[in-house]
């Protein structure tokens, strides 16, 4: 008995051993980290464009998708080697504070609005941005806001700030605190108005009664840029190959792949990096 | 160790009195057997003398010492047998006195060879028929070696030929050299093995006399009531 | 509802290799918590039933609390914890699988210490005086109730991997929901909810309960098995 305790003890002390083992990354292949927002990976862009980037490169490439004030936060404390984000004044801190090597435009997408069917406070007439917010706060419908610190949620409330409300006091304002896809969801459940990324909407598949009702004011342009963090603050980091990732992603090759990315039939990523 | 001398022995938990003023003296020989009606305080008398339990007054004088200086052994009346092999169960008491594993292993083989267990050493204990379980628990005191062997109904419930087996095991380990201490509720067990008779009844000892003189001549009323079978209440009732 | 039903149904029986994968991980990630939760948890749990120490009742109470550990704030300690700027910060184990099974061992542990406690002190409750009276310390008396009890405990063992492997908050922050790399089905399912996917999330949560009802069977069966022989 005590052996066959003891036999199934090292039994169990090996599988652990191994697991572990197995868990360790392997040395030989080189990886990098990239921390990049949620709209990115949920429209299936990376899933177009890093196997392209991962056969030119032989860099294995592992993206970790959140806010963009959580992929900022993680490159702050070193957590990633390069960031793809899109909040300007946050990337011009992270950058200015030293955590940032360089910053590069890479593409951009843009905002939209979405709402019922029946659009009941009439944003398809309402002309831009800054109207689509104050035909909102007069009609007193509900609006779905990130409130996640997200790029999204900190593009909405620089125009909530333009168009002169203060969307805490509308009696319809709802934050949810999480991605695009969870606020796309409740504003479906209960069919109200947000403010979503095109890409997002492209391949976001529970939409119900919700329509896109408006876009195309060039307030709502949404530019991603790329970081890589900088070695001197972390020096662990894979500094070249970010180096390599930020380079490729504004070249030639890597314009293309954004520009040939399809979401639900449409192109949703514009390259927009200076040759 | 011996000779064993209780005196006013009381045992009084929380405001009920079990055992009062309990005097009792013990030889190193022999099967003594405790006789009284349930609720007498047979099992608690073996509790205090093994140290489970503290008197609430009295004392036990192990010939001048506080603490018997050979060891004492106890059956209970349901034995801790653990979910492990026969082997195991008797093992494992050998282990917690220490000494060497290849002595350890063959006292364990010697005492289940004499209970009858040889040939299912590595079988669970949990699948032994109540009469194998007793003689299981009877195998492990043994095999510590007891001077005094404490059981507590060792027969309960068992059939007669497994209460014959367990008979003759008591036996051969008194041959061996322990003194043993033992409760049951079978008269004719209590003839058939014991060399002496405690009587308890109302918390106290009423008659400590040989086998024989206990079944022919009893002395108390309470235990002339108990061997005609009267119910245990009526001896309370005429107190 | 019933359309999204159907959908999930075709999307089960279509298994594809990216989900095998993904199940491989959470399969890999939940057992290895587990195994070493349970090395820690169950002598743990084993010793406070059986040792007697001043603070024994206060632990207890403790223990039994942190069953219900909120698994996002384990998350963000062990973030906190394997994150380059954090104390473990040089060993990179952030956004790994390794990272995953520690923050996992640390949601069973007490879990299933806490069960393997109750267990084992029933037991020594019943076992205590003879034990005792043999000789036996308290320190052998730990490893035979684990002994003996093994097969109740295996209970403690199934909570804690039925907690390793529904929870999605921990693993979510420390392993990042990295695309092959550190996504397991509860993660998968909270991505595919937010891509507004519920056919696929109901699919794959279909596959993760059966998959614990799996384990759970197999665990049965040997308990079945090794009681009929053990008794």
């Amino acid at each position: 008995m005590a052996n066959r305790i003891r036999s199934l003890m090292a039994g169990v002390g090996l599988g652990l051993g191994l697991t572990l083992a197995a868990s360790l990354p392997l040395a030989a292949e080189e990886t990098l980290v990239v921390a990049s927002t949620t709209s990115t990976e949920q429209s299936g862009l990376f899933s177009w464009i890093i196997p392209r980037f991962e056969q030119a490169s032989g860099i294995k490439v592992r993206i970790v998708a959140v806010g963009t004030g959580q992929a900022i936060d993680i490159g702050r404390r070193g957590d990633a080697d390069v960031l793809l984000v899109h909040d300007r004044e946050a990337e011009e801190k992270f950058v200015a504070e030293g955590f940032g090597t360089q910053r590069k435009d890479v593409m951009y997408n843009d905002f939209i609005f979405v709402g019922p069917k029946d659009d009941p406070a009439r944003l398809a007439a309402a002309g831009g941005a800054q109207g689509a917010f104050k035909a909102i706060a007069a009609s007193g419908q509900g609006f779905i806001s990130r409130g996640d610190k997200s790029g999204t949620h900190a593009a909405e409330l620089r125009l909530w700030k333009a168009a002169g409300i203060d969307p805490k006091a509308l009696p319809g304002y709802k934050e949810t605190g999480s991605g695009m896809g969870p606020t796309l969801n409740m504003a479906a459940a209960i069919n109200a108005y947000t403010l979503a990324d095109r890409a997002t909407w492209g391949a976001f598949k529970n939409r119900r009664e919700l329509v896109m009702v408006l876009d195309g004011d060039p307030a709502l342009f949404n530019p991603y840029s790329v970081i890589p963090v900088n070695p001197a603050r972390h020096p662990h980091v894979k500094a070249r190959a970010a180096q390599q990732f930020s380079d490729w992603l504004t070249s030639d090759t890597g314009r293309e792949a954004i520009a040939s990315f399809r979401a639900d039939g449409q192109q949703v990523f514009f390259p927009n990096s200076k040759k | 160790m011996f000779p064993l001398r209780v005196q006013g022995l009381a045992f009084r938990p929380e405001r009920q009195t079990v055992l009062q003023d309990l005097d009792l003296d013990l030889s190193g020989d022999g099967i003594s057997v405790i006789l009284g009606p349930n609720g007498s305080g047979k099992t608690v008398l073996l509790r205090l003398l093994s140290g489970l339990l503290a008197p609430s007054a009295g004392r036990i004088d192990w010939n001048g010492r506080d603490q018997p200086n050979g060891r004492l052994a106890m059956v209970f009346q349901h034995p801790a047998l653990l979910r492990l092999s026969v082997f195991r169960n008797v093992e494992f008491a050998l282990a917690a006195q220490g000494g060497e594993r290849a002595a350890r292993h063959a006292r364990t083989r010697e005492v289940l060879e004499r209970v009858g267990l040889a040939h299912r050493l590595d079988e669970s204990a949990r699948l032994l028929s109540g009469g194998e379980r007793q003689r299981l628990a009877l195998a492990r005191a043994w095999a510590l070696r007891p001077r005094m062997l404490l059981l507590d109904e060792p027969t309960a419930s068992l059939d007669p030929s497994a209460t014959e087996a367990v008979e003759r095991i008591i036996r051969e380990i008194r041959t061996d050299g322990a003194k043993i201490l033992m409760t049951t509720h079978n008269l004719g067990q209590a003839q058939r093995l014991a060399d002496d008779i405690v009587f308890l009844a109302d918390g106290c000892v009423q008659e400590h006399v040989p086998v024989r003189r206990f079944f022919s001549q009893p002395q108390s009323p309470a235990a002339r009531a108990f061997l005609q079978g009267e119910l245990p209440w009526r001896i309370a009732f005429d107190r | 509802m019933t359309e999204t039903l159907f959908e999930a149904l075709r999307l089960v029986v279509v298994v594809d290799y990216q989900l095998l994968a993904i199940v491989a991980l959470s399969l890999r990630v939940s057992l290895s918590a587990l195994a070493i939760g349970v090395l820690i948890g169950v002598p743990v749990g084993a010793a406070i039933a059986v040792q007697r120490f001043p603070g024994r009742g206060a632990l207890i109470v403790v223990l039994n609390a942190m069953m219900g550990l909120p698994s996002v704030v384990v998350g963000v300690i062990v973030y906190l914890l394997l994150s380059r700027s954090g104390p473990f910060g040089e060993f990179g184990l952030l956004f790994s699988p390794a990272a995953m099974i520690f923050a996992q061992t640390l949601l069973v542990v007490p879990l299933i210490a806490a069960v393997s406690r109750q267990i084992v002190e029933d037991a020594w409750n019943d076992y205590a005086p003879e034990l005792t009276l043999i000789g036996v310390r308290r320190w052998d008396a730990v490893v035979l109730l684990i002994a003996d009890c093994r097969f109740s405990l295996s209970l403690a063992a199934l909570a804690g991997l039925g907690r390793a492997m529904s929870e999605v908050g921990a693993v979510m922050i420390v392993g990042g929901n990295i695309d092959g790399f550190t996504r397991v089905m509860t993660t998968a399912i909270a991505l595919e909810t937010s891509k507004g996917n519920l056919a696929l999330s109901i699919a794959l949560g279909m596959v993760l309960i059966c998959l614990i009802l799996m384990l759970n069977a197999l665990a049965y069966g040997l308990r079945c098995w090794a009681l009929r022989r053990v008794g």
